[in-house]
């Protein structure tokens, strides 16, 4: 097994670093689309909520793997149409397919996160800012937001974690990612043990980065483990997560 | 009814049972295929197997006069599969090789096998050479000889390896791909197809063995030489009694035995 991971350890490098890409880029840009609309998502205007309803539960009710499919092959029966609209070099490209797919994906994901988020934040402290004479927007710039991130922390994790694997479905539109390679391996090798090796290297990245995940975490809660507000927040009933 | 007699009755239910499964594991063959390789084997718009693949098959079972079941497995597993007892014989138009005899025995060849380029014809390609194929973008099926022969001859060249033939077919039609590698056959045949209009075959036929291999067999575990003898000498019979050119001309022009 060791020899065939050296044999390999080019091409699975190489396939860490695309799947590595394919996991944080759809993360990141989806964390930027998925507050505001997360915020969106609470007006109570139902012609702002409902279409922000209507996208989250059509990308979340759907397998990855089909979103995958309708961007890549649906793009290319359009092949004229974005072409005539300047797109095609971008569809033209599976990678570009997989980071749209896989973003628009994780946006939807991500805006649930956030709204739970939002939604738990204590009404006290809301009302404490009012009292203060916040404007809305320094009452979420200083109140909302911070708190809102640090009880969606956990799940935003847990949504980087799942975009890392489940992107492993990138693989079927020929995109080189470490299943890609190990599927290719194992077409020339039969040897079943790659796939143990891919699995070592899935879980070799996700517990790096759930370790990087919890001092982060530990970082923003830093305030609520100090011993003597333990005791407090024992007190409010609210669940400290470290 | 009593206890005992329920009893009785799902005892006898379950010998029958058994017994009958013993016959039918002996008179059975099980032949394993991928049914995305059209016209060798697809699903039809029945949702059956059909092609020229299953027709041989049921005409060397019938041959051989044993009961046959086809067991549909996506082509990346079919030699895993077969080894892992999923089936008995791989009847999916798979090429002799040198790599793959390493794993399984193959029969005496039922096609002769040979791969070519199919290229856009507004990308006007002649030739093939890796040195003027270097940095287009080629591509083919995966597991496949021509997708082994396109990683080890054009590494200068941007390989894509897709599940199935479809996949390849359809991405060279949007333009996704500059050309791709194929089975002889199946391209001829799908450049007459209203999708495959777009293009056409370049450059000569690749027939290096070490690619291609030794014509196109049916494929069984190792220990199965009883197997292959029966099989082997099934195809001798229907070549021998015309069953296997009437099965030919069905589906294809030329003879697939000799490419011509």
């Amino acid at each position: 097994m060791i020899s065939l991971a050296l044999e390999y350890s080019d091409k699975l490098l190489m396939g860490m670093w695309v799947t590595l890409q394919l996991t944080l880029i759809p993360v990141l840009l989806a964390a930027c689309f998925a507050l505001p609309l997360a915020v969106l998502r609470r007006k109570p205007n139902l012609w702002v909520q409902a279409p922000i309803r209507l996208f989250v539960s059509f990308f979340r009710g759907t397998p990855l793997l089909a979103q995958l499919f309708l961007v890549y092959y649906g793009s290319g029966q359009f092949r004229e149409e974005l072409s005539a609209l300047g797109l095609w070099w971008f569809f033209r490209e599976p990678i570009y397919c997989a980071l749209l797919a896989f973003t628009l994906n994780s946006t939807a994901y991500q805006i649930e996160i956030m709204r739970g988020g939002l939604q738990s934040v204590n009404v006290g402290e809301i009302e404490a800012g009012l009292a203060c004479g916040m404007t809305p927007l320094t009452l979420h710039r200083r109140i909302i937001l911070p708190n809102a991130y640090r009880i969606a922390f956990p799940a935003l994790g847990n949504e980087v974690i799942l975009m890392l694997k489940g992107g492993a479905v990138a693989s079927v539109i020929t995109i080189l990612d470490i299943m890609g390679h190990t599927r290719r391996a194992f077409s020339q090798t039969f040897d079943i043990n790659i796939y143990f090796i891919a699995a070592i290297l899935y879980l070799l990245i996700t517990t790096l980065f759930v370790l990087f995940w919890r001092t982060l975490e530990g970082r923003l809660n830093h305030h609520l483990n100090r011993p003597e507000q333990r005791t407090v927040i024992a007190a409010r009933g609210v669940t400290a997560v470290n | 009814m009593t206890m005992l007699s329920h009893l009785k009755k799902l005892t006898a239910i379950a010998v029958t049972l058994l017994a009958s499964s013993t016959i039918w594991a002996q008179s059975t063959i099980r032949l394993g295929t991928e049914g995305a390789y059209p016209p060798f084997n697809y699903y039809d718009s029945n949702g059956q197997l059909a092609g020229f693949d299953i027709d041989i098959g049921n005409a060397l079972c019938e041959q051989m006069g044993v009961n046959c079941v086809w067991v549909a497995q996506d082509w990346d597993g079919i030699i895993p599969a077969l080894m892992a007892g999923r089936y008995d014989v791989i009847l999916a138009s798979m090429f002799i090789t040198d790599r793959r005899m390493e794993q399984v025995s193959f029969t005496d060849p039922y096609q002769a096998s040979a791969m070519t380029f199919v290229g856009h014809k507004s990308a006007n390609i002649t030739d093939v050479s890796p040195a003027a194929l270097a940095g287009k973008t080629i591509g083919a099926q995966g597991s496949t000889t021509q997708g082994d022969f396109l990683e080890a001859q054009y590494p200068d060249s941007t390989i894509r390896l897709y599940p199935t033939q479809d996949a390849v077919n359809l991405d060279l039609a949007n333009g996704r791909l500059d050309l791709q590698a194929g089975d002889i056959i199946p391209m001829v045949e799908w450049l007459q197809t209203q999708e495959g209009s777009c293009c056409e075959r370049v450059g000569e036929l690749i027939t290096d063995p070490e690619y291609v291999g030794y014509g196109v067999g049916m494929a069984v575990r190792k220990n199965d030489d009883a197997l292959r003898e029966r099989l082997n000498a099934a195809l001798a019979a229907i070549i021998e009694n015309g069953v296997y050119d009437e099965i030919n001309n069905r589906y294809f022009d030329v003879n697939l035995l000799t490419l011509e």
